[in-house]
C-alpha cells in the first residue's frame, strides 16, 4: 500500500450498445490511475471521466468487489479476470499492471453468454443448470438434527473446495470449445461428495449434463484453461468427477418415464 | 401515535410455540391460488421464496443481479449463530437470547429475539440436509468458533465463507422451485414503487434493468426482502449495487421507517486508500478468535511494529474488557479503534489504523494453522493492500458495514401497511441498536425459512382480496411517477456525474452521523443534505435513455432515494437523546467513555411516517418492555 504511485495507461474497451450491435473496441487514455486502485476503479475513474465530456459510462456487470458475488465478469489482456492468477477481476489491482501499458477489456465470451451491452453478457445459462438438478431435494422443515448427519472431514473439504464456485464464467469463456464442464462439475462434485446428495447423485449429474448440453456448452478436451482461469481454484478432478458418475449413471439409471424441470 | 408489535404474552419460552398454533392455516390445495411477491433473492428472500413454493404458493421473486445467486448475503464471512450447544460450554436458546438481547443493548423486542434463537437449531439443521458444506471435526460432528458478545462458542461457519454457502443453499432451493414452475424469478429487475389499493399491499412496479420497460406485477400479499441500507454513506462494506429504493419507495407509500440512525460500524475493515476507492472490505470478525488489535502507547509513533516493544504496545480492548477481550462487541471495538485514533495513536496513513495482530498465535499454533483457518481471509487483505499479513500485522479500521434500522414491522413481519411484509435485514425487529456477530445470517435466514411461512398465511387467510388489474387508478399512478422520475433524471443534463455527488453525500453522513454523534453535527447534516439534494435534482447528469441497460440511470435513482432517507438517519439520531449500541451521541456517555442510555425516555422504537416532500416526518413509538432480561447497564470488562 505504502508503495503505490500513480500511473498512465491506456484501455482498449469492448463497447457495444446492445445485443444487435457489432460493437468494438474503443482506446480511451487513463492518466494519474494509483497502483493502489482496484482494477474497477481504473474502470470508475473511466467512466466518471467519459460523462464529464457527457459521454455514456461502461456498462459491466460488478457488485460486491469482495471476490465473492460472481458478477465481474471482464476478460483483460485476453485472459478472464486479467493476469493474477486465483483472482477475480474485482480483486486485480493496477499494482499488477506498467506505467505506460495498453490494457485490452472484453466481455466473457461463449455462444451460451450472450452480450447485452459493452461487457455485459447474460450467464443466465448457469441458473437454469442448477434449476435443472443442482440441489438437494428436502423442503424447508426437515427436523433431522445436524450432528445426526456426520460427515467425514476429508469429505466435507473436497466439498467446499468445490462449493467455493462462484458462478462467474470464467471457465466456459476461457475454454477454446466454451465447455461449462468446471462449473458443472463443481456443483456435482459438491453435492456428490456429501451423504445429503447420495440420493439424487444419478439424476443430478443426468439432467445438469442434459441442460448444459441445451444451453449451447461445448464439451471439454482437457485443455485446462478453466482451471487455469477459475479465481476460486476449482480443480480439473471435478470433471473427472463428473464424467464418472455421467458414465455409471447413463449405465444403470432406469429410466423413470417424461419428467419436466427440477426432480423434487 | 402508540404502536403495537402484537407480540404474544404469557411465558416467554412459549410464545412463539403458542402463537404458531393459533395461526390459521390455508389448505394445502388452495395455496396455489395465493400469489406472493419476494423482492429480493438474499438469505431471507431466497429462503423465504423457496419455501413459500415448496408450500404450494405462487411466487414471483425479482432481484436487480443477473442471478440471485449474487445477493450480497454472499460476502458474509464469519459464521451463523445457534444455540446448539454442541460444545458443551453451556449454550442453550436462553443464553443465545439473553446475550442478543444485551448485545442490541436493549433496544429490540424480546419476542422476535426469543424466537430467533428458538429457531436458530432449525437453520442448521436445514443448512445441513441442503448440503451446506460446514466447518467439521475429525469425527465428522460440526465446528464451531467465538464471535463477539458471546462467551460460549455457537458459531458455525463454512471457511471465512459462511453467506456464500448459505445462500447456494437458499439459492438451490429457489431455484428447485423455479425449475419446478413454483417460482417465477425476475432478475435484472428493479423495484421502484409499491402499490397499495384501499390500504392494502397489492403489487409493485418494476423497471426491466435490460429493456428499460416498466410493468406492473399484482399479488396478495408483498414481501421487502431487500437488505441494508449502508451504502447511504457511499463507502461501506456493502456490494456497489445495494440500496434502499424498495423499503423507501415502501415508506413514501405508508410504511414506517424504524430506528434508521442504528447503523453497525464494523471495527475490523480495511483502511481507505484514496479519493477513488470505490467500496470497503471487511477483515472478518472471527479474526479476533486469534488476532490481537493494538496501537503504540506513544503519540505519533514512526517505527515498524515489528519494532515496537511489547511494553510499548497498547491491547486496548484486553486492557479495558478483560473478560471479552479482542471478542468485545462490534459497537464498543469500533469506538474504542476510534478513541485511540483520535487521540493521535493510529497507525498507517493519515493515521486512520489500528493493528491486528497474528504474530502471537503463528508462534503458538504455527502458520499452517492460521493458514487453514483464515487463509482465504489473509489472500485477500494481500491482494488488496500488497502487504503480507502472516509477517506484518493486518492494519484496520472500522467502516459501515449493517443496519440494524428498516421499515417497522410487527411481530409476525407485516408491516403497518397490511399485506407489506418485510423480513432481513430490510426490517428492523431483531438487533435492537447493535448487531452481534454471525446473527445476520441468523435472522435472515429465520425469517425466510421459519417465520414467513407461518404468518403470511394467518395474513392470507383472513380473507381473499379482490381482484387487482392495471386498470387500477392506484396502479396507474404509480406507474405514471416511476416513469415521470426516469425521464426528470434523465432531463436534467447537468454537470456532476451521480458518483461525484454520492461520495459527497457519504463523507458528510460519515462526519455528521458516523461512529460519534452530536446535537451540533447532526444538525449541521440536517441542514446540508436537503442543500446537497437541490443540487442533484438540479445538476446531475445522466446519460442516455430510459430505453436500454443503463447503469448511471439506476444509480441516480437509488441516489435520490439515499438523499431522503440519510436525512432521516440524521433526524432519528437527534431526536434520541441518549447512547445506545451503534448510535453514540457524544453527549452521553459514562465518565469511562460508554454508551449512556436513557431507558426512562427511549426504551422504545421509533418509527418514522413520511408526511411527503418537504414536510417533516412524524415521530410515532412503540414500547419495550423486558421481562425476561432485566434492562442493565452493558458491560463487557
Amino acid at each position: 500500500m505504502s508503495g503505490d504511485k500513480d500511473i498512465n495507461i491506456k484501455v482498449r474497451i469492448w463497447r457495444q450498445k446492445g445485443p444487435s450491435d457489432k460493437g468494438g473496441l474503443v482506446t480511451y487514455d487513463v492518466p494519474g490511475v494509483s497502483t493502489g486502485s482496484s482494477f474497477l476503479e481504473m474502470l470508475d475513474l473511466v467512466s466518471e471521466r467519459l460523462m464529464e465530456k457527457g459521454e455514456e459510462p461502461v456498462a459491466l456487470d460488478h457488485d460486491c468487489r469482495e471476490g465473492i458475488c460472481g458478477a465481474c465478469s471482464l476478460v483483460i489482456n485476453g485472459v478472464p479476470h486479467g493476469p493474477r492468477s486465483a483472482t477475480t477481476t474485482c480483486q486485480l489491482h493496477m499494482r499488477s499492471f506498467k506505467d505506460g501499458q495498453t490494457i485490452t477489456v472484453e466481455p466473457f465470451r461463449a455462444k451460451a453468454f450472450p452480450v447485452i451491452k459493452d461487457l455485459v453478457v447474460d450467464r443466465s445459462a448457469y441458473d437454469r443448470i442448477i434449476a435443472a438438478g443442482g440441489f438437494v431435494s428436502v423442503n424447508t422443515g426437515v427436523g433431522v438434527d445436524a450432528n445426526a448427519i456426520p460427515v467425514r472431514k476429508e469429505d466435507a473439504e473436497l466439498a467446499m473446495d468445490a462449493a467455493a464456485c462462484i458462478g462467474c464464467g470464467a471457465c466456459a469463456a476461457a475454454c477454446p470449445n466454451a465447455s461449462a464442464m468446471l462449473f458443472v462439475g463443481a456443483k456435482v462434485s459438491h453435492l456428490g461428495l456429501l451423504p445429503q446428495g447420495q440420493p439424487e447423485r444419478q439424476d443430478r449429474v443426468l439432467k445438469m449434463v442434459a441442460q448444459m448440453d441445451a444451453e449451447g456448452f461445448g464439451g471439454c478436451t482437457n485443455m485446462g484453461e478453466c482451471e487455469a482461469a477459475c479465481p476460486k481454484e476449482i480443480k480439473l478432478e471435478v470433471i473427472a468427477r463428473m464424467n464418472r458418475d455421467y458414465l455409471g449413471a447413463t449405465l444403470t439409471k432406469r429410466p423413470r418415464g417424461a419428467e419436466k424441470g427440477g426432480g423434487a | 401515535m402508540e404502536l403495537d408489535g402484537k407480540c404474544p404474552t404469557g411465558p416467554m419460552e412459549s410464545r412463539w410455540t403458542r402463537h404458531k398454533a393459533a395461526i390459521k392455516l390455508i389448505n394445502p390445495a388452495n395455496k396455489r391460488k395465493y400469489k406472493l411477491i419476494m423482492v429480493g433473492s438474499g438469505l431471507a428472500g431466497a429462503s423465504g421464496a423457496a419455501s413459500l413454493a415448496e408450500l404450494g404458493y405462487e411466487v414471483s421473486c425479482f432481484c436487480y443481479q443477473d442471478s440471485p445467486r449474487r445477493a450480497h448475503s454472499i460476502s458474509a464471512q464469519g459464521g451463523i449463530n445457534a444455540a446448539k450447544n454442541y460444545q458443551n460450554d453451556g449454550d442453550s436458546v436462553y443464553r443465545l437470547f439473553y446475550d442478543t438481547v444485551k448485545g442490541g443493548d436493549f433496544r429490540a423486542r424480546e419476542s422476535n429475539v426469543h424466537r430467533l434463537a428458538e429457531v436458530s437449531n432449525d437453520i442448521i439443521n436445514q443448512c445441513v440436509a441442503q448440503g451446506v458444506p460446514f466447518g467439521r471435526e475429525y469425527g465428522g460432528t460440526l465446528g464451531n468458533r467465538s464471535f463477539g458478545g458471546a462467551q460460549v462458542s455457537r458459531t458455525f461457519y463454512a471457511r471465512g465463507q459462511t453467506g456464500q454457502q448459505l445462500l447456494i443453499g437458499a439459492y438451490q432451493a429457489l431455484e428447485r422451485q423455479i425449475g419446478l414452475g413454483k417460482v417465477k424469478m425476475h432478475p435484472r429487475t428493479e423495484m421502484l414503487d409499491l402499490i397499495v389499493v384501499d390500504g392494502v399491499a397489492r403489487g409493485i412496479v418494476v423497471r426491466d434493468m435490460v429493456t428499460g420497460k416498466v410493468s406492473s406485477h399484482f399479488a396478495d400479499a408483498v414481501m421487502l426482502a431487500t437488505g441494508g441500507y449502508g451504502n447511504g454513506y457511499f463507502l461501506s462494506t456493502n456490494a456497489k449495487g445495494c440500496n434502499a429504493t424498495a423499503i423507501w419507495r415502501a415508506h413514501r407509500r405508508g410504511a414506517y421507517f424504524a430506528n434508521p440512525c442504528y447503523t453497525q460500524i464494523h471495527p475490523t475493515c480495511i483502511p481507505v486508500h484514496g479519493d477513488n476507492q470505490s467500496k470497503l472490505t471487511l477483515m472478518s470478525e472471527s479474526l479476533r478468535n486469534d488476532g490481537r488489535i493494538w496501537v503504540p502507547l506513544k503519540k505519533g509513533e514512526t517505527r515498524k511494529a515489528a519494532d515496537i516493544p511489547e511494553a510499548e504496545r497498547d491491547y486496548y480492548l484486553e486492557r479495558k474488557y478483560p473478560s471479552f477481550g479482542n471478542l468485545a462487541p462490534r459497537d464498543i471495538s469500533s469506538r474504542a479503534a476510534k478513541q485511540v485514533c483520535d487521540e493521535g495513536r493510529g497507525v498507517g496513513p493519515g493515521g486512520q489504523g489500528v493493528y491486528l495482530d497474528f504474530a502471537e498465535s503463528i508462534g503458538r499454533l504455527g502458520e499452517s494453522v492460521i493458514r487453514e483457518r483464515y487463509g482465504n481471509l489473509f489472500e485477500m487483505y494481500e491482494r488488496i493492500t500488497d502487504e503480507n499479513p502472516y509477517k506484518v500485522p493486518m492494519r484496520i479500521y472500522p467502516a459501515v458495514h449493517y443496519t440494524m434500522g428498516g421499515l417497522w414491522v410487527d411481530y409476525n413481519l407485516m408491516s403497518n401497511i397490511p399485506g407489506l411484509f418485510v423480513l432481513g435485514e430490510a426490517n428492523f425487529s431483531d438487533h435492537g441498536a447493535n448487531r452481534l456477530g454471525a446473527s445476520a445470517l441468523m435472522q435472515g435466514l429465520a425469517d425466510g425459512y421459519f417465520v414467513i411461512p407461518y404468518t403470511i398465511g394467518n395474513y392470507l387467510a383472513q380473507g381473499r382480496l379482490a381482484k387487482v388489474d392495471g386498470t387500477h387508478p392506484a396502479v396507474k399512478a404509480a406507474e405514471a411517477d416511476v416513469t415521470e422520475r426516469t425521464k426528470k433524471l434523465l432531463s436534467i443534463k447537468g454537470k456532476r456525474t451521480v458518483d461525484s455527488l454520492h461520495k459527497q453525500l457519504g463523507l458528510l453522513m460519515w462526519e455528521n452521523c458516523g461512529m460519534g454523534r452530536t446535537r451540533e453535527r447532526l444538525e449541521l447534516g440536517i441542514a446540508r443534505i436537503p442543500e446537497l439534494r437541490e443540487e442533484f435534482w438540479k445538476n446531475v447528469f445522466v446519460p442516455g435513455s430510459g430505453e436500454d441497460l443503463n447503469v448511471a440511470l439506476e444509480k441516480a435513482g437509488r441516489l435520490a432515494d439515499f438523499f431522503e432517507l440519510d436525512e432521516l438517519i440524521c433526524r432519528d439520531a437527534l431526536a434520541r437523546e441518549e447512547s445506545c449500541g451503534g448510535h453514540f451521541r457524544e453527549e452521553y456517555q459514562t465518565p469511562d467513555g460508554e454508551a449512556l442510555r436513557n431507558d426512562e425516555k427511549f426504551a422504545h422504537v421509533a418509527a418514522w411516517e413520511w408526511k411527503g416532500e418537504g414536510r417533516a416526518p412524524e415521530r410515532h413509538t412503540e414500547a419495550l418492555t423486558f421481562e425476561s432480561v432485566h434492562l442493565a447497564t452493558r458491560s463487557y470488562k
